[in-house]
Parts: structure tokens; C-alpha cells; sequence
């Protein structure tokens, strides 16, 4: 087989493989959501379906696959229909930056990520800011108050969360000299937990810029103002049923743990081990392909699991707190954090 | 093989690009027209990157698509804005816009098809501003002074903005 085909095979067979992982993943975020806010509200959460309610996610999905698609009379049609598909796209799109694994090379073709590209940070970032429009048009073209007055929330929100989330990303790119994400995991790689970006790289600070912002950004609680059940009955998909609900739904899980795999990448040394060389390297070949995912799934996992936790015990921000705090707060700390990182890495 | 691809990418892209061009003065709905700004913008992101350009791809993306078009939309949805009116001074602005077009284009064409050797295989900065590093190491030890000046005049345009729109206290 020429080159060119065995890279079109195996890209297209780790994209389908990416991809069905990934929607697992959010099926089964959603569950683990349930049972963990359920606990933490001391109750059960789903446990009918299947042992443990391990089977509800499929029945979620079925119940959305089958329900009647509404579509309401005063909406403004092409936009509707758009919104779900930009907000389920953008959401997918980012995770073929993401590197899973260690460089292992096949043929000369990465194994462990889909595109491996010298700008990667910048592209997850343009995806991001990509897709505010699917919550921002849904609202506008659903042509309904409480829509229209979350999307123009959701708008506002990205916008300004989105100057401090960029800005706690330079002094991790000031440390690796480079915006590629393998590169970035590179430098972390060294000493274990020692050298990774959050300790070693000083850059704690700049951890929870992101991870604050990336909450915001992906219109989580305690930022959920756009969806805020209390006052805007749904926020922006008050009017989608059925699988255009589910794509919105979806998207915002896939986000969650988008932000988890960059988290992990940017701050928390990616793939690599916590001991660093205390371990000793496995003679398996196998099993030294497969570690470096065991950590990283391990990592990425801890942030979903926060995310939920930070949803079962936060109160939602009021709205002018919210603008208050990204502006007054988070930008000029991340700016501080800017000039604090270029002093440190300057002598180099 | 490589050099057609990226023909086929280009002629895709340029298409886009003229093809949301148009549909952004053909719609009437201002949203429309903000969303065919977009796809604009977007695939000029796609031609820088068929360049090699990939920062300013990226950044196009980024500035341009996310945050600009965004506060568009958003002046649009917070107005709701409605369809285009249709005046005197618009059917005059279609009677002298599209002589003045016509103009532009022969304009244009002219000039491209007389200097038209430069421009075949067009490289940025004579492939030598290509990557991050490359046009960060032009912007802030080339050209750090133009650079500086412009950030100023971009901080006095927004203070500008912010006291214009501030309202008066009393």
C-alpha cells in the first residue's frame, strides 16, 4: 500500500475511534453526574436501569431518539435547525488536537492523536470561540424571551471569560516556547509531579485562571446563568426537543471533558507519570503504550469529577458578579501572572 | 500529488470565501449577513493556512470569528434588528454602487493581469515569516517601536470608547 493510503485508513480509523469513545464518555459523564450530585444531595440518583443504573445512558438515548421532533411555529428555521449541529461540531472538533498517548509512531503515523499540529492551543482556543454561536443563535432563533435572554447572556459571558482563559495560557506556552501540545507535555515530562506546569512551573495561579474560566466558558455552575432553571426556565434550548436537545446536551458534556484533556495537557503533565523515573519503565511493549493513557484517563477523569462536585456545592453567580469578577478579578490577575512568569523564565 | 491537493483546497475556500461574499450584501436580514461574515472570515483563515501562515490562521479565527463577529451578532440580537428598508437612498445606493463596482473590478483585474509575474506563488515575507516564532521575533525586536505605538493607540481608542460611553453622573 502506498503511504498516502495507509495515512488516509488510519486517520479515518482513529477518528471514527476517537469519536465513539468520546460520545461514550459523555453518555456516560451525564450518569456520573447523576449518582454524584445524587449523593451529594443524600440520595440515590439512577440505580433502576441495569446493575447500578449502568444501562441508563442507553435508555436516555433511546428515550431522545424516539421522542417527536417539536418544531415550534415562530421560529426562525434555518438558524434552529443550525444551532444544535455548530454547538455539537465545535464541541467535537477540539479533541483531534489532543494528544492521548506517548509519540508512538506506526509507519511513520501517530497512534495516540489525530492531528498533531505546531499551533494545537491556538486551534482548541478558535474552536472555543467558534462556538459561542451555537448557543447564541439558538437563543436568537428560537424566538422566545427567556432564549433570547440566555444566549445574550451566553454571548457576553464567553466573550469576557474567554480574554482571561487565553491569558492564563501564556506563561505555560512562555515555558515551553511552543504552542504545540506535545511539546508543551514534553517540558512537563522530566521529574514526575515536580516539573509539571501546576508546581514546578509556578504556574498554580494560572491553573485556576483556567480552570474558572473554563467554567464559564463552558457555562457550567456555578456560571450556568445561560441555562439558569430558576429564572430562565431552560436559558437558550427552552425550545429544542427531542435529538436537538440531546446534540446541545452532548456538546456541553463533550466540552467538560475537553477542558479536562486540556487541563491535564496544559497544567497536570498530559500523559506522563506523577513519579517521573522513580517507576520503573515496563518491558512490555504493550503496557508501555498503554500507561501513559492510564494516567491521563486518571487525570482527566478528576476533572469531570470536579466539575461535578464544584456543580453539587456552588450557588450560581448573579450576573453583574460575574461580569465583575472576569473583569475586575480574573484579567488582571492573569495579567500579573503574565509578568510574573516572564520574569521567571527571562534568565533562560 | 501535495501541490493539487492544496489547489482543490484553495478553489474550495476561494469559492466559499466569494460565495459568502455575496450572500453577505444579497441577504436582507442583518443576521444573515453577519453569519455569511463569518464564513468569510473563516475560510480567509483557510487560505492563510494553505500559505503556511498558521498563527495568523489561528488568529483570524480567533479575533476575527470568535470574538468581533460575536459582539456583531450579539448588537444584533440585543436590537433585534429587523429587515432591511427598503428607501429612496437605498434604490440610489444600488443605482451608483453597482456602476462603482463595475469600475472597481475592471480597476482591479487591470492591475493584476498587468504586474501579474509577482504574484503567482505568492510566499509571506518571502517565506521567512512563516511560523509563531518567526513573525514574534519580526513584532518584538524589528519592529517592537510600531508595535508599541499601535498597542497605545488601541488603549486610548478604548478608553475613548469607555468615556464616550459612559453615562454622565449627577
Amino acid at each position: 500500500m502506498s503511504p498516502l493510503l495507509i495515512y488516509v485508513l488510519l486517520s479515518i480509523v482513529k477518528v471514527a475511534i476517537v469519536t465513539v469513545v468520546l460520545l461514550m464518555c459523555v453518555a456516560y459523564t451525564v450518569l456520573l453526574e447523576r449518582k454524584v450530585v445524587g449523593r451529594i444531595q443524600n440520595r440515590f440518583g439512577p440505580s433502576r436501569v441495569g446493575p447500578f443504573g449502568l444501562l441508563q445512558p442507553l435508555a436516555d438515548g433511546l428515550k431522545l431518539f424516539l421522542k417527536e421532533d417539536i418544531m415550534p411555529t415562530s421560529v426562525y428555521r434555518p438558524l434552529y435547525i443550525l444551532a444544535p449541529v455548530i454547538a455539537l461540531a465545535c464541541a467535537l472538533l477540539s479533541i483531534a488536537v489532543v494528544p492521548f498517548g506517548a509519540n508512538i509512531q506506526y509507519r511513520g503515523i501517530d497512534l495516540f492523536q489525530i492531528a498533531d499540529l505546531n499551533i494545537g492551543l491556538l486551534v482548541i482556543l478558535g474552536v472555543t470561540s467558534v462556538g459561542v454561536y451555537g448557543i447564541a443563535l439558538s437563543g436568537w432563533a428560537s424566538n422566545n424571551k427567556y432564549s433570547l435572554l440566555g444566549s445574550l447572556r451566553s454571548s457576553a459571558q464567553m466573550v469576557s471569560y474567554e480574554l482571561a482563559l487565553g491569558l492564563s495560557l501564556v506563561g505555560v506556552v512562555i515555558r515551553s516556547g511552543s504552542l504545540r501540545l506535545r511539546d508543551i507535555v514534553d517540558v512537563q515530562a522530566t521529574h514526575g509531579i515536580l516539573s509539571w506546569n501546576v508546581f514546578g512551573g509556578f504556574q498554580i495561579v494560572a491553573f485556576f485562571i483556567y480552570l474558572i474560566a473554563a467554567y464559564a466558558e463552558t457555562n457550567r455552575a456555578p456560571f450556568d446563568l445561560v441555562e439558569a432553571e430558576s429564572e430562565l426556565t431552560g436559558g437558550y434550548h427552552t425550545e429544542y426537543s427531542s435529538m436537538k436537545f440531546a446534540m446541545f446536551f452532548m456538546a456541553e458534556y463533550a466540552n467538560m471533558i475537553t477542558v479536562g484533556c486540556v487541563a491535564t495537557l496544559l497544567f497536570f503533565g498530559g500523559w506522563t507519570s506523577p513519579f517521573g523515573n522513580l517507576l520503573p519503565t515496563p518491558h512490555n511493549i504493550v503496557i508501555q503504550a498503554l500507561l501513559p493513557i492510564f494516567w491521563f484517563v486518571i487525570k482527566v477523569f478528576f476533572f469531570v469529577f470536579l466539575y461535578i462536585w464544584v456543580r453539587g456545592t456552588t450557588p450560581r453567580f448573579r450576573y453583574d458578579q460575574l461580569m465583575g469578577f472576569g473583569w475586575k478579578f480574573l484579567v488582571p490577575l492573569a495579567i500579573a501572572n503574565i509578568i510574573v512568569a516572564a520574569l521567571i523564565y527571562a534568565p533562560r | 500529488m501535495a501541490f493539487g491537493m492544496y489547489l482543490v483546497i484553495f478553489f474550495i475556500f476561494g469559492a466559499l470565501c466569494i460565495a459568502g461574499a455575496l450572500n453577505l450584501l444579497l441577504q436582507r436580514h442583518p443576521i444573515n449577513s453577519a453569519l455569511s461574515l463569518i464564513v468569510v472570515m473563516t475560510s480567509l483563515a483557510v487560505l492563510y493556512l494553505l500559505l503556511g501562515a498558521e498563527f495568523l490562521a489561528a488568529a483570524q479565527v480567533i479575533v476575527y470569528s470568535g470574538a468581533i463577529m460575536v459582539l456583531f451578532t450579539f448588537v444584533i440580537m440585543l436590537l433585534n434588528a429587523g429587515e432591511e428598508e427598503r428607501t429612496r437612498g437605498s434604490r440610489a445606493a444600488y443605482l451608483v454602487g453597482f456602476p462603482g463596482v463595475a469600475a472597481l473590478l475592471g480597476l482591479l483585474t487591470y492591475i493584476f493581469l498587468s504586474v501579474r509575474m509577482p504574484l503567482g506563488n505568492a510566499q509571506l515575507g518571502g517565506g521567512t515569516l512563516v511560523t509563531t516564532s518567526d513573525l514574534s521575533r519580526v513584532l518584538f525586536r524589528d519592529l517592537l517601536l510600531p508595535f508599541e505605538v499601535t498597542s497605545i493607540l488601541i488603549l486610548v481608542a478604548i478608553l475613548g470608547a469607555v468615556t464616550l460611553a459612559r453615562k454622565e453622573e449627577s
